[in-house]
């Protein structure tokens, strides 16, 4: 079995970070955990309370970060779809970065909503508003969920990756035309209810500044590490599929013997 | 390709003629959609006639998932499909031929539930070239989006419950604007209808753009 012949390991686009990508992701994940427990300790204790909002204003250092994530990954998503329809640049390593970042997205998404959630019941009133912005990551998320639904189902690889390119490049065609509509909805009606508080501020405090410069970039570290170590799941799940299909045929060989199944069967004798 | 697609919605809409799903299940079951959504909000005529436009196009969408599953189900036996991959058609005009069978399906339906509205709502429609307007361009990006998301679905063993999941989302633009423009139509002072119009134009430009890039791709691998 040891001489099954395997393609170079990874043959496709940014193939020489790829062979280097076990050291490197270890790294960014230890960052990445450094920079979440910073904020932890920066968010928590050493950044002061908002004179309006008090103790809330800490939800500043998980809940924008992780939306960023969640917009990223998302668009990490269209891109490699893109990339992977285009025929020139068309190789497994974009849909594999495409569904690794899409199932990390959804993840983000989610806890984007419900960080908000949690956010908008004390400062608004309400768990929910159908503002412009919560509606269309609403709506995003739906998109993404359908999006891998499509991908666990379908099971030849190329068709899947196909369709899934399609599906993901169409639904992110949409994203633009579902904000704008729903901002006009919106606008249309009221006027606009939801700043968010201290972001985009100018006269936001040193610390919190620097807070949140911290866990923007321990997130997005945290999102590399998650989308690169299940981009080396998939590759592995693909090899194991393929291992498995050659040992299968080594196997049936080897039982047929030298003489090409001259031999008597032995199945079922014992 | 014009008279290929005639050919591919010739066909669909014979079909749909002689097997008549589409008169004695789809329409009736969009009509008890709206009875429901009456029963829902207590028969309150004057709930019913602001909402009126939003649930109209709530149904017109819950039947639209039907017509698109009923579309590619017809091509699922007999393996027809491969049929229409083997007949030497353009991709693309098996793409427009089947959009606008879904789109004519959809027209007519609209047609029976709009006298719904009216009846069962005593909803009064006013502005007709909005009405209409906002309805053709609505019902173009809803085949459209249909029959894309239709052919990526066609081959999967869970094609009825994987549909509506694809598609409502990605439509959700159309029953936004869609009701807006109707609001606006149907319910006097309620807002301009022309940012609406101009929505539902993008989508449906946007869908059929789509479609004539990847449909032929997809009902390739199908």
């Amino acid at each position: 079995m040891t001489a099954l012949a395997h393609p170079p390991p990874h043959p496709g686009p940014l193939g020489w970070l790829l062979r280097r990508s076990g050291v490197l992701l270890r790294v960014c994940g230890l960052v990445a955990l450094a920079g979440l427990g910073a904020t932890v300790v920066l968010g928590l204790w050493l950044t002061p309370q908002d004179r309006v909002m008090g103790n809330l204003v800490r939800l500043l250092y998980v809940h924008p970060p992780v939306a960023w994530v969640a917009y990223l990954a998302f668009g990490v998503t269209a891109v490699a779809s893109l990339a992977y329809l285009w025929p020139r640049t068309r190789a497994p390593f974009w849909d594999r970065l495409a569904a690794a970042s899409a199932e990390v997205g959804v993840v983000f998404c989610a806890l984007t909503l419900a960080t908000g959630s949690i956010w908008g019941r004390p400062t608004w009133g309400v768990w929910w508003t159908w503002d412009a912005r919560l509606t269309t990551t609403a709506l995003l998320l739906a998109l993404f969920v359908g999006y891998l639904a499509l991908r666990r189902v379908t099971v030849d690889p190329d068709a899947r990756a196909r369709r899934s390119a399609v599906a993901g490049l169409v639904a992110s065609a949409d994203v633009p035309i579902v904000h704008m509509s729903v901002l006009w909805w919106q606008t249309l009606h009221q006027a606009p209810t939801v700043l968010r508080p201290g972001f985009g501020d100018p006269t936001l405090a040193t610390p919190m500044a620097w807070t949140l410069l911290v866990s923007f970039v321990a997130f997005t570290l945290a999102y590399v590490w998650l989308v690169g170590n299940r981009y080396r799941l998939a590759v592995l799940e693909a090899r194991q599929e393929d291992e498995g299909l050659q040992l299968a045929i080594a196997e049936r060989l080897a039982e047929a013997g030298p003489g090409g199944g001259s031999r008597p069967v032995t199945v079922g004798v014992s | 390709m014009l008279r290929e697609a005639a050919l591919v919605a010739g066909k669909d809409l014979r079909i749909e003629l002689r097997s008549r799903v589409g008169a004695q299940q789809v329409a009736p079951f969009a009509l008890v959609v709206l009875v429901l959504f009456a029963i829902a909000f207590d028969a309150d005529h004057a709930l019913l006639q602001q909402a009126s436009a939003g649930l109209f196009w709530v149904a017109v969408l819950l039947a639209a998932v039907l017509a698109v599953q009923r579309s590619f189900a017809v091509e699922a036996s007999d393996a027809a499909r491969d049929g229409l991959r083997l007949s030497g058609l353009d991709p693309a005009a098996v793409f427009v031929g089947k959009a606008a069978a879904i789109g004519l399906q959809l027209a007519v339906l609209q047609v029976v539930l709009a006298a719904g509205v009216v009846v069962l709502y005593s909803s009064a429609l006013r502005d007709a070239p909005v009405v209409i307007g906002s309805a053709a361009l609505a019902t173009v990006g809803l085949a459209a989006a249909g029959t894309l998301y239709g052919v990526v679905a066609a081959s999967l063993g869970v094609r009825e419950t994987l549909l509506p999941l694809l598609l409502l989302p990605v439509v959700a633009p159309v029953l936004l604007s869609a009701s807006k423009a109707w609001q606006a139509a149907l319910v006097p002072g309620s807002g301009d209808p022309a940012t609406w119009l101009r929505v539902l134009a993008v989508f449906a430009v946007v869908y059929v753009a789509a479609g004539f890039l990847f449909f032929g791709s997809l009902l390739e691998e199908s």
